[in-house]
């Protein structure tokens, strides 16, 4: 069930954040069960006095996994910054993907959908392939696309609240209208149900990590959401059956069983 | 002999210094480093041309986990 994203075949539909692990033992670990093929890292200014938690210690540890890299512009508030910052990420990380990230409201992380259609115009052209994390608005994708996005990442629920998919219909209409466009659900993904449901609306993939990093056994519930999400896209490969008001009987008698 | 800021914390550089020789002359830097000046990314190799004067605001990035 390979499918094609940014330019590259993937077997595995799970992408996986890298942050909040109680160790990067465990984060290795969680990376190895999960299957994942593409990983999110971020940058982070350094600090005065030392960064012990960043730097190449870090950045050999994410290269052995063998997976995708897909550096975030997390934290950038403007398109100015974000695009500087995508930079930056294109030459530490040797990639072109970015998953593009410009936040308009600090307390759900909204994402700011005029700043992110500018930085996404601008980095579309310098080559790069944007990974827009954007809000469930069918316009504001229309837009990103027009902007020469290939990719749309639509938020489940504002990042690392776990709620799930907020709005299903929402989701439906863009899975609807854009149905060549790879997408991922990205954020709010509580648990493996929630992957189920976006893999059985035909998403092309789910990206995760607080669901599976702030779990008691990240590594176990790393694989739990590896088989979630083979079973939603097998269920929506196979093709789920039409809901009915009523019910439709399902053995085949003929009337009731004692009355001619 | 201008005085700039590196990572918010105040440094005497001699004349002539450039981003490079800045960046060169830190003890235990990351190779996977990427730098800006004034808020505005300087690529890898630009870095020697780019000259370092009074006031500026140096910033350096280092990778890390990211959701």
């Amino acid at each position: 069930m390979a499918f094609s994203i940014g330019g590259v075949e993937l077997d595995s539909r799970f992408f996986l954040g890298t942050a909040s692990y109680p160790s990067p033992a465990v984060l290795v670990e969680a990376v190895r069960a999960s299957g994942t093929q593409v990983i999110t890292v971020g940058l982070r200014r350094q600090l005065a006095g030392g960064d012990s938690e960043a730097g190449d210690g870090f950045f050999q540890l994410i290269k052995e996994s063998g997976a995708h890299l897909l550096p975030n512009t997390a934290g950038c508030t403007t398109a100015r910054e974000a695009v500087n910052l995508a930079r930056m990420a294109r030459e530490v990380f040797g990639t072109h993907w970015i998953k593009l990230e410009v936040v308009g409201d600090e307390y759900t992380l909204q994402p700011d959908p005029f700043e992110l259609v500018i930085a996404a115009r601008e980095l579309a052209a310098d080559g790069f392939e944007v990974f827009p994390y954007c809000t469930d608005d069918l316009v504001t994708c229309n837009r990103l696309l027009d902007a020469g996005c290939r990719i749309l990442m639509p938020w489940g629920a504002p990042i690392g609240s776990g709620q799930g998919l907020l709005n299903p219909s929402a989701l439906r209409t863009l899975r609807a209208r854009f149905p060549e466009v790879p997408m991922v659900v990205d954020a709010g993904i509580g648990s493996p149900r929630d992957a189920v449901q976006a893999m059985e609306m035909g998403y092309d993939a789910v990206l995760v990590n607080s669901a599976v990093a702030l779990a008691h056994d990240p590594v176990t519930m790393a694989q739990a959401f590896k088989l979630g999400i083979q079973a939603g896209r097998m269920a929506y490969d196979a093709g789920i059956m039409a809901k009915q008001d009523m019910a439709i009987a399902t053995t085949p008698v003929t009337g009731r069983p004692f009355i001619l | 002999m201008p005085t700039i800021q590196l990572n918010k914390t105040p440094m005497q550089l001699p004349e002539g210094a450039t981003l490079a020789s800045l960046i060169a002359s830190l003890p235990d830097a990351p190779k996977a480093l990427a730098t800006a000046v004034n808020a505005e990314f300087v690529p890898r190799d630009e870095r020697a041309a780019r000259m370092l004067a009074e006031g500026d605001v140096v910033m350096t990035f280092l990778p890390i986990t990211g959701g």
